[in-house]
């Protein structure tokens, strides 16, 4: 996604370089935070089991199930906080938690 | 060609001519004793179609400034009005319209804060506003909330300032009595005011932006420094504009009315409608040769701490009147300000006197007693702390 702004060297920024009244200049820039790393539990994502009825994409509040032309492709462990709400609504069996601890790290 | 009218009016009724004359398009209020004829007398005009203002008529204060936010967010010249009890339950949003730097124009009704419950003059309500972000106004008579009101628009949109702003009036003594007033034709206001372009607005979807977000330390700090670099260098944007308006309408503005002080030895600092009170004991005292003056505060954030120090830092002894308390503190608000202010400018002592709480009849007996006890005080005594006036 464009962004109209340049966050580098934040760090060593001037108060005066910041926007006034601290707004963005950017709308929809959550998905610049990446928030996976709060996660505790990882949804696994079956296929072969998916029918693709997107009642996990309806309730996902983080926007992380991916769809492409209607099909979910995959999940977005970038911004997924691992609440498993995706797993609990799932008619098909086809979303289930798994302990994060599971997974080597660096896997995510 | 500016022409002015003489008309009779209370403070109330002149601010909402500034605002009909300036038409902001949000006015989100909730009525509140002594403030209510303000916004009563607005919703007659809207009611009229003689303004085409959005009229929020909200369900409290808390919720007439969280509208006055959103609005104000949006692109829209917001006002509102308010006092006392209202004033106190907006406090939460306060800081939100500064740290947004939100130019929303607030009229304050100077109302006591219970308990016990009063509903009449003191600046007990307004001074907790005073560590917010907003630039403070005070009105000394009705003609000054005008003029404060019309000015208030241009100095909160200015865009090296972008902060809100409170004027001040005092409860019924200036809101309710009746006043000889100079009120400026239509169109001159609205030229002086001029056409509000905001610098980003939620409404400008070709632009979307994101307010009022969460933000980590750094951008939290930064955003304070902009502030305080905001309201600091608002001083002299407020001088410009206020003497444009002077101009205009022949009266001069100052951040500090220093009346008769060039020589004085004995120095009164107020805020607000008693003001004329001590000039009239400063005549009187002047008339038996004595050496006295009065400083009253109009712009009291930001404080004109150099200008107050100029005025008076010359004075054997001066007494600060507060119409507020702060309770722990050495001093009542205005008292640690004008201490601040001459701080190493002078050994003078300074005392503070606390008057008219809860709309205590401010006497001109009192204000004599106050000179007196000034003149007997010219060596460096321990600060008293405060004094009561009136009571003991």
């Amino acid at each position: 996604m464009t962004r109209k702004w340049d966050l580098t060297g934040i760090e060593s920024w001037e108060a005066a370089r910041y926007p006034v009244g601290i707004s963005c200049p950017d709308a929809g820039n959550a998905v610049d935070y990446i928030t996976g790393g709060w996660r505790s539990e990882r949804p696994v994502w079956d296929a072969e089991k998916c029918k693709n009825c997107l009642i996990c994409w309806i309730n996902c509040p983080d926007s992380s199930i991916v769809v492409e032309q209607q099909q979910m492709t995959g999940i977005d462990l970038d911004h997924c906080k691992g609440c498993g709400i995706c797993a609990q609504v799932c008619p098909f069996g086809a979303l289930d938690m798994h302990l994060e601890s599971e997974f080597t790290r660096g896997d995510a | 060609m500016a022409t002015q009218t003489t008309i009779s009016a209370t403070g109330n009724l002149l601010i909402a001519e500034a605002y009909r004359q300036v038409e902001p398009d949000v006015i989100a209020a909730y009525p509140i004793t002594p403030q209510t004829t303000i916004v009563e007398a607005y919703a007659k005009y809207v009611a009229d179609g003689r303004v085409h203002t959005e009229l929020v008529t909200v369900e409290s204060e808390h919720s007439s400034m969280s509208a006055c936010i959103g609005a104000s967010a949006a692109g829209a010249r917001t006002a509102t009005a308010t006092s006392s009890q209202g004033f106190a339950y907006m406090y939460e949003e306060l800081p939100i319209a500064a740290g947004m730097r939100l130019p929303i124009v607030m009229a304050n009704a100077n109302r006591a804060i219970s308990a016990p419950i009063n509903i009449h003059a003191d600046h007990s309500d307004v001074m907790s506003a005073r560590d917010t972000g907003w630039i403070m106004l005070f009105a000394e008579d009705a003609q000054d909330a005008y003029d404060n009101t019309v000015m208030s628009f241009r100095i909160a949109e200015n865009p090296a300032v972008r902060l809100p702003v409170i004027t001040a009036l005092d409860g019924f003594i200036t809101t309710h009595a009746m006043e000889r007033a100079q009120l400026m034709d239509d169109e001159t206001v609205k030229s002086f005011a001029g056409q509000y372009v905001p610098p980003e607005a939620l409404l400008d979807t070709e632009n979307p932006i994101s307010v009022g977000m969460f933000a980590e330390d750094r951008f939290y700090t930064a955003g304070h420094l902009s502030t305080r670099r905001a309201i600091d260098g608002a001083a002299s944007i407020i001088k410009e504009i206020g003497d444009e308006w002077g101009a205009l309408c022949g009266r001069p503005f100052n951040a500090v009315n220093a009346y008769r002080c060039e020589d004085a030895d004995y120095v009164i600092v107020i805020i607000g409608s008693a003001a004329g009170n001590v000039r009239h004991v400063v005549n009187e005292l002047r008339d038996q040769g004595k050496k006295v003056g009065v400083a009253s505060i109009r712009v009291y954030r930001p404080f004109p701490y150099q200008e107050l120090a100029q005025a008076i830092g010359h004075a054997k002894a001066i007494g600060v009147m507060d119409r507020s308390e702060s309770f722990g503190a050495q001093n009542g608000p205005l008292g640690l300000d004008v201490h601040t202010a001459l701080y190493g400018q002078t050994q003078a002592p300074v005392r503070d006197y606390i008057y008219g709480l809860g709309g205590l009849d401010v006497t001109l007996d009192l204000i004599r007693q106050v000179y007196a006890d000034l003149e007997e005080t010219e060596s460096i005594v321990p600060d008293p702390g405060v004094i009561y006036l009136g009571i003991n």
